[in-house]
């Protein structure tokens, strides 16, 4: 009936490109549902935004990827089974997860957070390697990377978050309203970040956001999501033309 | 000037031992922000293992007959290792099946994991302080001392504080150099952010459990031969220790440190001086009631203890 269920079906191309794939996932917080039936796809190197409103089911969507909420249904990564895994071991196969309102660790500093970001690794000069490379990247991170987290600004701190995440060398990155609290023109910037470490780094990324312009400026395709179910996916550029996401997301 | 020196070594001496309980009470406060009410009876029963090896069976004879002081040691590492893992084996199934964010049924076990490891020591060793005594980890007869002007420095109370310091060494170390130390500051900082870096939280809150074990272990074993082993011993140092722990700030180690030691002066120098005057007098009975007012003053003018970020919450 919905256009989602019609690319279900249809999305049996024996594509190896697919990095994450959600196959009819339902999730409820008691008895309420928040997620129904959802499935959505995340092309190898690209970036897939899921936009909605609040309470629209985003956040669950990306913590039942990570198996943080109980749900069913099958999450595949590169083709893998990972729905049943706990956090821990999806996290070491490859899914790295930046939360809403940042997820830094505010007691410690700016350095061992990324120590901690690169927690599943075993390879020590490797780890060095990255905390330098984020710190020339990123100045203002390596000039305060003896400050604990918590006294950075917000941009900053959304900074670090993602350099977090990205220190476990992730396969797919879940970024989970990553302009949450920023003013725009931080937004703008950090968004700018994210498409650049796509291209730069090839990191697969899945957007969730109401921000949606933004979003769908850096995105190769998007869906929408309202009350848990999936409503509309096509590609970006479509969507920000598309008549019935200008006038819900984009201000008409 | 003599008698301020040597309430100033007594103080130091039990302050350490409070900073030993205090310290392992903010391990766990810490990492799941609630207090385990069981710590001190955890202590008590590792000082018993303690004593089982030491004095009531023979197996570590073998290390030496004349040198108790070594036996002693070998006794308490051992007895420091069965409660690190008596506590792994609690935090497994008594408290990590619990909702993290529920306090009350976690604060409830430890509540009844008290009595329970309290009547168990009861009933296994019966409640008189026991003979022969728990020996010590350091010289403790009475002309074990050196004199300092004529104040009088037992080589215990050195030892003691000495070995809380060493101890705290090996837990800034472990906690701020080690991979499984990173994984428990984060834990302690942000538990869903920590499981989504991989983090195994429940094997971090385990080696917290743990660590808050042996810590408190030791501190027991060390203040064993002054209160004279017996089950209820440490009933009143936990009081101490919580005393401690809230002036220094539930949340900094440093802080349960620090406390210990000004909770130690100043049921010593502070109790010792004020009752002298006689309409306090009463004091001398009652001693925790200055400590009590000390932590009041403390937290009046700042909430969260000396060297706490989080205010206390009520449980």
């Amino acid at each position: 009936m919905t256009i989602a269920e019609t690319e279900t079906a249809g999305a049996t191309s024996s594509s190896p490109e697919i990095m994450l794939s959600v196959n009819g996932i339902e999730a409820s917080y008691g008895a309420v549902q928040v997620l129904r039936d959802l499935s959505l796809e995340v092309p190898k190197g690209e970036v897939v935004v899921v936009l909605g409103a609040n309470g629209a089911g985003k956040t669950t969507t990306l913590r039942a990827i990570c198996n943080m909420v109980t749900c069913s249904g099958s999450v595949t990564l590169e083709g893998h089974e990972i729905g049943k895994s706990n956090t821990a071991d999806i996290v070491n196969r490859g899914v790295a997860h930046v939360p809403q309102g940042r997820g830094t660790f505010p007691e410690l500093s700016v350095k061992d957070n990324l120590y901690v970001g690169a927690y599943t690794r075993g390879d020590k000069d490797g780890v060095e390697d990255d905390i330098d490379r984020w710190f020339t990247k990123y100045p203002v991170l390596g000039e305060r990377k003896d400050q604990t987290a918590g006294s950075l600004s917000g941009g900053e701190q959304q900074m670090l978050a993602v350099s977090r995440a990205l220190m476990s060398r992730p396969k797919v990155l879940l970024l989970d309203e990553p302009s949450l609290g920023l003013a725009p023109i931080i937004i703008e910037d950090l968004f700018q970040t994210f498409k650049s470490i796509n291209e730069e780094e090839g990191t697969t990324m899945l957007v969730v956001e109401q921000n949606a312009n933004l979003a769908l400026d850096i995105a190769n395709k998007g869906y929408v999501l309202e009350a848990g179910e999936i409503v509309l996916e096509g590609n970006a550029k479509d969507l920000q033309n598309d008549p019935a996401v200008q006038e819900a997301y984009l201000g008409g | 000037m003599t008698l301020l020196l040597q309430r100033i070594f007594d103080g130091l001496t039990t302050g350490a031992i409070y900073a030993a309980v205090a310290v392992a009470l903010v391990l766990i406060f810490k990492a799941t922000t609630l207090i385990n009410f069981a710590q001190g009876e955890l202590a008590m029963i590792g000082a018993f293992f303690g004593y089982v090896f030491a004095v009531q069976t023979d197996v570590l004879d073998f290390i030496s007959e004349d040198d108790t002081y070594l036996k002693t040691w070998v006794a308490a590492i051992i007895a420091m290792i069965i409660s690190a893992i008596l506590a792994l084996i609690i935090e497994r199934v008594l408290v990590r099946p619990f909702d993290p964010t529920d306090h009350l049924p976690v604060v409830l076990i430890t509540l009844g994991l008290f009595l329970i490891i309290n009547a168990m020591a009861g009933e296994i060793w019966n409640y008189q302080a026991q003979s022969p005594p728990m020996p010590g980890l350091f010289p403790n007869n009475f002309d074990d001392l050196i004199m300092v002007g004529e104040a009088r420095l037992f080589y215990d109370a050195m030892g003691i504080v000495f070995t809380l310091l060493v101890m705290l060494a090996i837990l800034f170390f472990v906690l701020n150099r080690t991979k499984m130390g990173l994984a428990f500051r984060a834990v302690s900082s942000n538990t869903e952010s920590a499981r989504l870096v991989g983090v195994r939280t429940g094997r971090v809150l385990g080696f917290g459990w743990a660590l808050a074990a042996s810590f408190g272990t030791l501190g027991a074993i060390l203040v064993a031969p002054r209160l004279s082993l017996q089950p209820n011993m440490m009933a009143v140092v936990l009081i101490y220790a919580l005393t401690s722990a809230a002036v220094g700030g539930l949340d900094s180690l440093g802080g349960a440190a620090l406390g210990g030691v000004i909770i130690g002066l100043v049921n010593s120098v502070g109790v010792g001086y004020i009752s002298d005057w006689e309409p306090f007098e009463f004091l001398r009975a009652t001693p925790l009631l200055l400590s009590l007012i000390a932590l009041l003053i403390t937290l009046w003018f700042k909430p969260s203890g000396l060297f706490g970020t989080k205010a206390v919450e009520r449980v």
